[in-house]
C-alpha cells in the first residue's frame, strides 16, 4: 500500500477521519475501506436503509463538440454501445474498447443537456484508468470533438431503499426520476447534477457537484439521521452480489465485452453495423459463442469464501476457469464468487469444483445478480 | 490454574493442565473485522511452532492463524466452525480455534505475558 502522504484526498476527507474512516490507499488516493459500523453492518444497512459513498476519485469528463451527434459519433468508434440514439438526459452503461475487442474501462455514458443548452456527452470512469483513459480517448478523437475533464467535481453516490426519501428532502425535483436518467438541478442551494443509477443493484442517485459545495452538501445528507457512510469494503461487497464487474479483476484488456458476459450493451443496430474498435472479435463472439463465459458461483453447502485467483475444476477434475471476484456476501449470508469458465461449463447449474488452499469444494454455475435487483423501474442491469 | 501466552501474531495459548487452547486475541480480532469463516485443523495433526494451523477470513481477507507451540491437536472447536462470529464476540473465550498439546514447554518462556502483549499491540498500533 502506497504512502497516505503521498494519496490524493477528496473533497471529504475531513469527514471520512471525523467518522472514524478507516483510509487506505486506493487508485492513488485516501478512501475510507470502513468506518465504524464494519463493512458487513454497512453493507446490511445500505440494503436496508440509505448509504452514502464518497465515489469522488472517479473520473468525471465530456466530450464537447458542435452538436451531441459528432461527439457521440466519435464514442461510437471505441464503444460498442449505441450513444447516437441516447435520449437526452438519459445515461448508458458501456465498456471502452482496444482493437483486440478487450476492455480497456467501464464506464458511465450521459446524453447531457448543458446550463446554455447545449448537448454533450458525460463519462464517469474507474478511478484507477481515468489518467489511461483520458490519453487513450483524446488519441481517437477527431480535431471537431474536445475532451474536457471534470477534475472540479466530487461525486456522491446515495444508495439504498430510502435514498428518494432522503433526496425529497433537499431536492424535490430527484423524486420520481427515471432509473438511469440525469439532471441538472439544485441540491438544496448547491447546483447539482443528480442521476438516478448505482453500484450496488439497490435504488440511488449520484450527486455529481462543485468540489466547493461537496462537503457542505454531504453534511447536509449526514445531518438525516438515516443516513450512513459506507466505505470502499462495503461497496465491494454490494457490488459483487449485484453481479456487477470490477475493473481489472472481473473485466480487464484481455476480455471482451461478450466473455463478460456484457453482451446486453450493444443493441442490435451495432450488432450490425460494428465500425467500433475490436468488432471483427466481438462480432465474431456474438455469432460463434466465446470459448469462456463470466459466471456466478455459489457453493454448495457449506464452504469456505472462494476469493480471486480460485482455481474452477470440472467433475472430471480438469481445470476449466478461475475465479475473478469472490467473497463473503452478507445479505446472502454466505460464500459469494464470479469467475470465468471454458464452453460449455457456463450452464446455469453445472457442477464446478473450487479450490482454496488446496482443498476443493462443490459449487454451482448460479444466475447473477446473486441479491434481486432492487433499482427504480429496474428494467436492465446496469453499472456505476 | 491457567496460564495464558500471547504471540506476536496475535494468537494466545492459555494452558491448563499440560493443555493449550489456542485462538487469536481480542486485538487481532478487531483488526479483522467480522469473521466470517474459519478453518480448523483436525484431530492428531502434529505441528511445529510457528506452522500455519488455522485460518480465519473476515469479510475483508484470509489470515493465517499460526500455533505459537510445537504439538498435536487434540479438538477443534466445532462451534466456532458453525458461528465463526464468536470470534468476534468472545475471542478469548468461546471463539478458541483449537486445543493441543504442548511437546516443549520452554517454547511458552518465548510467549508474552498479558502486560508484554498489551504494551506491544500499543507500540505497533
Amino acid at each position: 500500500m502506497s504512502d497516505q502522504n503521498e494519496l490524493k484526498k477528496t473533497a471529504f476527507y475531513d469527514l471520512h477521519v471525523e467518522h472514524g474512516a478507516k483510509m487506505v490507499g486506493f487508485a492513488g488516493y485516501s478512501m475510507p475501506l470502513h468506518y465504524e459500523m464494519g463493512i458487513k453492518q454497512e453493507h446490511l444497512y445500505c440494503r436496508d436503509t440509505v448509504g452514502l459513498f464518497d465515489v469522488s476519485h472517479m473520473g468525471q469528463a465530456e466530450l464537447i463538440a458542435e452538436d451531441y451527434e459528432t461527439a457521440a459519433k466519435a464514442l461510437e468508434k471505441i464503444v460498442p454501445g449505441d450513444v447516437l440514439k441516447l435520449k437526452p438526459e438519459r445515461l448508458r452503461y458501456s465498456v471502452l474498447l482496444n482493437e483486440k475487442g478487450g476492455i480497456e474501462d467501464d464506464l458511465m455514458i450521459t446524453h447531457r443537456i448543458q446550463e446554455d443548452g447545449s448537448h454533450v456527452v458525460g463519462l464517469v470512469v474507474n478511478a484507477g484508468r481515468k489518467t489511461h483513459d483520458y490519453a487513450y480517448i483524446s488519441a481517437y478523437l477527431p480535431d471537431d470533438v474536445d475532451f474536457k475533464i471534470l477534475d472540479d467535481r466530487s461525486l456522491l453516490a446515495l444508495q439504498g431503499p430510502d435514498a428518494e426519501k432522503i433526496m425529497a428532502v433537499w431536492c424535490g425535483e430527484a423524486v420520481g426520476m427515471p432509473y438511469m436518467s440525469e439532471i441538472e438541478t439544485n441540491f438544496f442551494d448547491a447546483p447539482c447534477r443528480v442521476s438516478r443509477c448505482g453500484y450496488t443493484g439497490e435504488d440511488g442517485f449520484e450527486l455529481s457537484l462543485s468540489n466547493d459545495d461537496a462537503s457542505r452538501v454531504a453534511k447536509m445528507l449526514m445531518s438525516h439521521p438515516d443516513v450512513e457512510l459506507i466505505g470502499l469494503g462495503a461497496r465491494d461487497s454490494l457490488r459483487l452480489e449485484a453481479g456487477f464487474c470490477l475493473y481489472g479483476h472481473d473485466i480487464d484488456t484481455a476480455t471482451s465485452p461478450i466473455e463478460a458476459d456484457l453482451s446486453w450493451i450493444m443493441n442490435k443496430r451495432r450488432r450490425q453495423e460494428g465500425g467500433f474498435l475490436g468488432d471483427t472479435v466481438i462480432l465474431d463472439q456474438v455469432a460463434n459463442g466465446p470459448s469462456k463465459r463470466r459466471v456466478g458461483l455459489l457453493p454448495d453447502g457449506p464452504a469456505a469464501p472462494a476469493r480471486e485467483g480460485a482455481k474452477l475444476f470440472n467433475d472430471q477434475d480438469q481445470e476449466i476457469g478461475v475465479v475473478t471476484s469472490g467473497g463473503f456476501g452478507p445479505t446472502i449470508g454466505g460464500p459469494v464468487a464470479m469467475g470465468y469458465v471454458t464452453l460449455p461449463h457456463d450452464k446455469l447449474g453445472t457442477s464446478i469444483f473450487v479450490e482454496v488452499r488446496g482443498r476443493k469444494s462443490l459449487w454451482r454455475v448460479t444466475d447473477l445478480p446473486f441479491t434481486p435487483y432492487r433499482t427504480y423501474n429496474a428494467k436492465k442491469p446496469t453499472q456505476h | 490454574m491457567t496460564k495464558t501466552y500471547y504471540s506476536p501474531s496475535h494468537e494466545y495459548v492459555s494452558v491448563e493442565d499440560g493443555v493449550a487452547t489456542i485462538g487469536i486475541t481480542t486485538y487481532a480480532q478487531s483488526q479483522l473485522g467480522d469473521i466470517v469463516f474459519v478453518e480448523l485443523p483436525e484431530t492428531g495433526r502434529g505441528f511445529k511452532r510457528g506452522d500455519e494451523a488455522a485460518v480465519v477470513e473476515s469479510v475483508k481477507a484470509a489470515s493465517e492463524v499460526y500455533t505459537p507451540v510445537t504439538g498435536e491437536t487434540t479438538e477443534m472447536n466445532e462451534e466456532l466452525a458453525a458461528n465463526p462470529g464468536l470470534a468476534n464476540d468472545d475471542p478469548e473465550g468461546q471463539g478458541w480455534f483449537f486445543k493441543q498439546t504442548i511437546i516443549q514447554e520452554d517454547e511458552l518462556t518465548k510467549l508474552m505475558d498479558r502486560a508484554q502483549y498489551d504494551a506491544f499491540v500499543k507500540e505497533n498500533r
